[in-house]
This record gives structure tokens, C-alpha cells and sequence, in this order.
């Protein structure tokens, strides 16, 4: 006697908002073609029970110098273009990346504080050198951040470039700037729903439209905490299909700089036997991180090694039936 | 599916007799949907209550035991679809899968290369949990002699993979006393492998092409009388793996469907168009809902990434990692390096100690038992204040290890730097950064 089986579909009230990266020249930007995420409204590619319009976007991360602090892997797999941006982003764009995160450093090649027209001019270089939609973060340090990023969205006007990161503690400037100059934010909590949902709402009630807010709820790596941020991207999520609109913003996430923050990607020397070569180690690392944050609903993911571009890239589009 | 206690009420006698030890038929109800009691307790239940009420105590996916020689893997079990719902339960095993075509020494120092993985995880010791066999040869002697050799090299449980009954009861032979995995059988072979299964009390794989499929053979072994069953549903690739691991996992916990109620098998490897895709269809199985997952590709690196993964999904999210508490060592310091004091929350100790040994700066970092809170509600409870502090202090010895008594407390507990001060005479205390991103530059700063 053959067992009936039917499907369980769960309907949702609510869909991730569609947010687009980059302007083309008809929409007032320079890019070659523009990038939407979001709008599903189920959970990660449950295709058979609702809609999955567009596939999650695997950037890579450059910076607008060699990085001080990277790994010796990471070093090598950029070696030819580590110094110069606008080769790293014609390689990023060559080896796959749907979008370029630029980071930008505290000082520059020379040890001197970055500077606005400096930050202006490798923004504007970069974009010149690809048509892939554009990234932007601070150093990370709020006066600094404002200081160089208000005058990138200024020269940068309507290219709908995502400038971060907006934390609570710092943020107006940065959506102000955003506001004026038809850009896009990312808006970083710290592992939390509730943070994240109300770094939303705070980032709204100053004007800018929610289909111009990302978020970045920090996900922590493989090893290091990733448990809490991929729950907190589940529930996010969940909330988001419910029919909450202050958490339906799409996702973004930085596996890669999470990943090689950590003892396993970093280091290669002195460590158990066990865990193996260090280079294998170090990609695994960062794909099974990456891996896991696709699966719990990420709709940017940010990676720094080529390799583990690749992967990702193959698992997205397979998931996407492709 | 659990029955209310109001529920379970309705199936009882109803007299009040008291013999079960509780004053009312339904305060035994409730304290048997707590699962406090033991439905044996009531002389007078009727068979077809008992029934139902056996039949709702079932767990939704029921928990297979595989045994090799005084080991043992438990999968299934699990309640949820989100582990922040309540928690997951039974890591999904990883095994690695040997073939018999290979030669035996090949075989042999490959099992034990595999068997002696351990690595070191926060004090967690993360190892693999078996090997899978496959009788790639199709010829039942060589299928039974690889077991002899696999089982002469490792004591963990065993999954067969075969076809035919032939090649089974020859490699059952070898394993008295165990019950492994027998995998799999469809509807060519069902009925010899069920009987095969029973008799040797073995677990048994299913193998079908869809969820129907699979359903109805898991319907018809368990009617041969074996009920410990996994199921494959067939798909290898990423999203068909994901769609029926999701619906599987939905009908058993939300519908009770009895007939998909059984952990899932996974083969990343089959599904990989390189040995560089398996890992991700890996971190997807272990991730979405698979109870036992066979990897084709061992090495140290893939397995480590792995098994920290599985560790970290299966955390029960009420009860955080905890770190021990402690004197840890970064970046070999020395008697004038710092002292940093944290709490003993997992990602707390993380954030600090990734931080500072990122930095290559050498520190002392006094971990004290707050009962695995974070830095501020450790505080807020009362977990981290100045005798906790103090306590740490004394009892790490760390005082006999330095000669610059130095003291740097987190950011967030400034309040406390009083009260540490006079508890901790001799000591200069200072107040690091709120934030675990701002300490390298302070101790930079703070040489």
C-alpha cells in the first residue's frame, strides 16, 4: 500500500523588503547593471511553498590599501593586486564577485590618517574600474567614518552605493548623507532581534526609506559564536514572514572578515596537528561559515578568499535551481 | 504529537482511586503530561487508552542507537525546526565512508587515521562517530572481509552500504553483538533486508526516489518488524536535499507523520560535482535537519570545520558555552604583561582573547566564574563584582606568575573599580574599553 504524503506548505503574511545595489546609467549611476536582493516570502529556498526572486549576492571585500592585518593566505591569493584597489576590484569582478565591498582603512599605505580626498579618490577609481554595484565601510571609528564617508556620498550621487556602518551609537550622519545623495545604508547590531529591529525603526524615523536599509545583525564565525548570530538570523527572519515590518530588511553578513579574524584561519604555526593544513583549513573555515549563514537567510555575503567565493557562489546558484 | 494534561484526563478512568499515588485522575494527568509519571502507575487504564496515550508518547522522529564495540551514536529524537525554539538534541553523526575494493592495509591505516581524530574544542573533546563500508565490489567474501579489517582498526559503529542480502549476512557475521546500519533498501530488496534487520537487530536505511516513495517502504519494513529506521528520500543535490530534509523534518514534528518519523541519512559527496562542494553540503546537512551524515572526503581540516559546526548548531541556546574559569595565557606574556579580567560567558572570552592575540599582544587573561554571563548582566546579576574579582585573582595564582600588578577591568563594569581596589590591595586597577574591538589599541596606548 503505497503512503500518501502531503507536502506541508506554510503560507507567510509578510516578504523581505527588495532592495536594489547600484544604479545603471537610466537610474541615475555608472554601474553596468544594478543588483536587487530580498523579496522572498518564505524561508531560505523553500521554492516549492513560496517565492525566492532573487539570489542571495556573494561579494568580496578589497581595501583601499594593502591590509595591515590579514593573513598570509589571503595575502597571497591577492598578491598581484593587493595594492592597488582598482586592480583588486577588476580581479574581485573577474573571479566571480557579484559586488565589491570597499573597506577603508584608518591610515593610508604611508601611515599618514586617511583623508577625505583620499577616501573620494579610490571610491571614485574603483568605481571607474568596475561596473559591479559598490560597498563602502568606515574604519570603523565614528569620527572617521563621518569625516570620510559623507564626502563619498556627496561625489558619489546616485550611484545607490550602501555606505556603512551604522551602529547605534553612530548612525545620523551617515543615513543624513545616505538621504541626500540616493544611497543605501548597512545598519549593524550586535547579535540581537530586538537591537536590529530598533536600529531599523531609529534609521526610518529619520526619513530614509526602508527600501534603502540593510542589515547586518553580526554573526560571529565557525567556532566563535556563529550559534547565536545564525539563530538570530532565523528568528529575524521568521519575524520578517510573520509580518514584521521593521525586520524585513534583507541580510547582510561578513563571513569573511569573521573568519579570518579567528586562530584557525590566522595562524599556521604552533596549532594541534589536528586541525589539519592550514591553508585547506583556513577556506574551510570561512565556507562553512559562509555556508551555514546562506542557509539561515543571509542576502549579502561578504568573502574575502577567492576560493571561498567560488564555493559559495556554486552553492547559491544550485540552491536557486540554477 | 504530546497530549495536554486535560487531554490525557479524558482517557483515564476517571474514579479518583488513588492507587497511582496522586489524589486525582487528573493531577496523574498532569503530572504524566509533564512526563513526572509513568502511565504503569494506573492499574485500570484501558487498552485502547493506553494505546493512544503510548502512541502520543512517541517521540515525532524516533531515536536510532547504533553500536560497534562498546561505543555508540544516538541520532534522532529532535522537536524542533529551529533550534532557538528549544534546542536540538542529537548531534547528527559523522561517519566517513571506506570501500571494500580498497586493498586491506590501504583500508586499515585509513580507518585508523579517521578513528584517532580528536580535536580539542573550548574542553569539548569533537571527534568523527563512525565509518560507513560500502561493498563497492558487489562480492558478499571481500564485503565481509573489509569488515573484519575496518572493525580490526576502530571500535566505533559501523553503517553497511551493500545491496544484496548475501553480502550483509556475510559482514553481519563479523560483528556479533553490534547493531549497525544496514543501508539500504528499496523496493527490489526490502522484504530479505527487513527479515535480515530483525534478526540481527540492526538498524535499517530506507532508500527512496521521493517522500512517497520512501514513506511507504519505512511503512513496509516497519510491518516486517523492524522499527529502527532512516530514511533517504534520494536527492543529493543542494536544494533537493534541503526541500525534503525540511518537509521530512515538518511532517514528523508539526503533523506526527508516523511514517516519516526517522532520522535522515545524507551523502554530501554524492551530491558534490568536486571534493571541494562536499564541506558546504556538509555545513547544509548538519544545519538542516540530517540525523547522519557519510562524507566521502576525510581530511583533519574538512573534519574540523565540520564537527565545530555540528557542535555549535546542536548548543542548547539556554545554556551558552561556557569557558572554565581561569588564568589564560595569550601570546606567551610575561610577568610585566597586563592582567585583562573577563567572565567566563563563552563569546565574551572570545571576543577578548580573539582581539588581543590578533593583535600579538602578550597579556594575562583572568577569567572569573560569572556563571557564563556576559560582562553586563553578569554585573546586573551580581555574578561579577569586586569578590568574584578578587576570588579569580587569589585563586589563579596569577599573582605568583607577574610582578607589575596590573589590573585592567571591562569597560562596562567601571562602577566596580572602587570596590576592586580595596579588595585587591597592592593592585592598580585601571578601566579598559566597553568594547572587546577597542583593546588592542588601548593596551597600545596603556603599555
Amino acid at each position: 500500500m503505497p503512503v500518501t504524503v502531503e507536502i506541508p506548505k506554510d503560507k507567510y503574511a509578510g516578504q523581505v523588503r527588495q532592495i536594489t545595489l547600484g544604479a545603471t546609467k537610466e537610474q541615475g549611476g555608472t554601474r553596468s547593471k544594478s543588483i536587487t536582493v530580498g523579496g522572498e516570502n518564505t524561508l531560505p529556498f523553500l521554492h516549492f511553498e513560496g517565492s525566492v526572486p532573487n539570489a542571495p549576492v556573494v561579494a568580496i571585500e578589497i581595501q583601499d590599501r594593502k591590509p595591515s592585518d590579514w593573513s598570509s593566505i589571503l595575502v597571497e591569493a591577492w598578491k598581484d593586486v593587493i595594492d592597488d584597489p582598482v586592480k583588486w576590484a577588476q580581479a574581485a569582478e573577474a573571479r566571480g564577485a557579484d559586488a565589491i565591498l570597499l573597506k577603508l582603512n584608518a591610515t593610508m599605505a604611508d601611515g599618514k590618517p586617511n583623508n577625505a580626498a583620499n577616501a573620494v579618490q579610490v571610491v571614485k577609481n574603483v568605481l571607474g574600474a568596475t561596473g559591479l554595484p559598490l560597498i563602502v565601510f568606515g574604519p570603523g571609528q565614528a569620527e572617521l567614518d563621518n569625516e570620510l564617508l559623507v564626502p563619498i556620498a556627496e561625489a558619489t550621487k546616485g550611484e545607490r552605493i550602501v555606505l556603512g556602518v551604522c551602529e547605534d551609537k553612530n548612525y545620523r550622519t551617515i543615513v543624513a548623507a545616505a538621504m541626500a545623495n540616493e544611497h543605501t545604508v548597512n545598519a549593524r547590531t550586535a547579535m540581537d532581534v530586538n537591537l536590529a529591529k530598533q536600529l531599523n525603526i531609529l534609521i526610518h524615523d529619520m526619513g530614509l526609506p526602508l527600501e534603502r536599509i540593510l542589515m547586518d545583525p553580526t554573526t560571529g564565525a565557525l567556532g566563535y559564536g556563529i550559534e547565536y548570530g545564525y539563530s538570530v538570523m532565523e528568528r529575524l527572519r521568521l519575524a520578517a514572514l510573520q509580518g514584521d515590518g521593521m525586520t524585513q530588511q534583507p541580510m547582510l553578513v561578513t563571513p569573511g572578515e569573521e573568519a579570518w579574524r579567528v586562530k584557525e584561519s590566522k595562524v599556521g604555526t604552533d596549532v594541534p596537528a589536528m586541525w589539519g593544513d592550514w591553508a585547506e583549513r583556513a577556506v574551510h573555515w570561512e565556507t562553512v561559515t559562509a555556508s551555514a549563514l546562506v542557509e539561515s537567510g543571509a542576502n549579502i555575503v561578504v568573502m574575502r578568499h577567492p576560493e571561498s567565493l567560488k564555493r559559495i557562489k556554486g552553492m547559491v546558484a544550485k540552491l536557486m535551481g540554477k | 504529537m504530546a497530549l495536554s494534561g486535560l487531554q490525557i484526563y479524558k482517557l483515564l478512568p476517571q474514579t479518583n482511586c488513588k492507587e497511582c499515588g496522586f489524589p486525582t485522575c487528573l493531577a496523574f494527568a498532569m503530572k504524566l503530561a509533564a512526563k513526572q509519571a509513568e502511565l504503569s502507575a494506573c492499574p485500570y487504564v484501558s487498552d485502547a487508552s493506553k494505546q493512544q496515550l503510548e502512541a502520543a508518547s512517541q517521540p515525532p522522529i524516533r531515536l536510532i542507537t547504533l553500536t560497534g564495540v562498546e561505543s555508540k551514536v544516538q541520532v534522532g529524537n529532535e522537536i524542533v525546526l529551529f533550534r532557538h525554539e528549544k534546542t536540538f538534541y542529537h548531534p547528527a553523526g559523522v561517519f566517513v565512508r571506506v570501500k571494500d575494493t580498497d586493498a586491506a592495509d590501504k583500508l586499515a591505516s585509513a580507518v585508523k587515521e579517521i578513528d584517532a581524530f580528536t580535536v580539542d574544542y573550548v574542553g569539548i573533546k569533537l571527534h568523527l562517530d563512525g565509518i560507513a563500508v560500502e561493498n563497492a565490489s558487489g562480492d558478499a567474501g571481500k564485503f565481509a572481509s573489509a569488515v573484519e579489517t575496518v572493525r580490526g582498526a576502530t571500535k566505533k559503529p559501523l553503517i553497511l552500504i551493500a545491496k544484496n542480502a548475501a553480502a550483509f549476512e556475510a559482514a553481519l557475521a563479523k560483528l556479533p553483538g553490534e547493531a549497525p546500519l544496514l543501508y539500504g533498501a528499496d523496493a527490489s530488496n526490502v522484504d530479505a533486508l527487513a527479515a535480515i534487520a530483525k534478526k540481527a537487530k540492526a538498524s535499517l536505511a530506507v532508500v527512496g526516489t521521493d517522500l512517497q516513495s520512501v514513506a511507504t517502504l519505512a511503512e513496509q519494513v516497519k510491518a516486517a518488524g523492524v522499527e529502527d529506521i532512516v530514511l533517504d528520500p534520494g536527492a543529493r543535490d543542494f536544494l533537493g536535499v534541503l526541500t525534503l530534509g525540511t518537509q521530512i523534518r515538518r511532517l514528523a514534528v508539526k503533523k506526527n507523520f508516523r511514517a516519516l518519523g526517522y532520522p535522515v541519512i545524507a551523502f554530501p559527496g554524492e551530491g558534490a560535482s568536486s571534493p571541494d562542494e562536499e564541506p558546504s553540503l556538509a555545513a547544509q546537512a548538519i544545519a538542516k535537519y540530517a540525523g547522519l551524515v557519510v562524507l566521502d572526503h576525510f581530511t583533519p581540516a574538512r573534519a574540523y570545520a565540520l564537527l565545530v559546526l555540528r557542535q555549535n548548531i546542536y548548543t542548547d541556546p539556554q545554556k551558552p558555552i561556557q569557558v572554565q574559569p581561569g588564568l589564560y595565557e595569550i601570546n606567551s606574556p610575561k610577568p610585566d604583561s597586563p592582567v585583562l579580567v573577563t567572565t567566563n560567558f563563552s563569546i565574551t572570552y572570545f571576543s577578548i582573547s580573539n582581539e588581543v592575540e590578533g593583535a600579538g599582544l602578550p597579556a594575562w587573561l583572568l577569567v572569573a566564574d560569572a556563571e557564563g554571563m556576559s560582562v553586563l548582566t553578569a554585573w546586573a546579576a551580581g555574578k561579577f563584582d569586586a569578590d568574584r574579582i578578587a576570588k579569580a585573582v587569589k585563586t589563579t595564582g596569577v599573582e605568583s606568575k607577574i610582578n607589575t600588578k596590573r589590573l585592567v577591568l571591562p569597560g562596562a563594569v567601571a562602577v566596580l573599580m572602587g570596590e576592586v581596589e580595596e579588595a585587591l590591595a597592592g593592585w592598580k586597577i585601571e578601566v579598559g574599553p566597553r568594547e572587546a574591538v577597542d583593546v588592542p589599541a588601548f593596551l597600545k596606548l596603556n603599555k
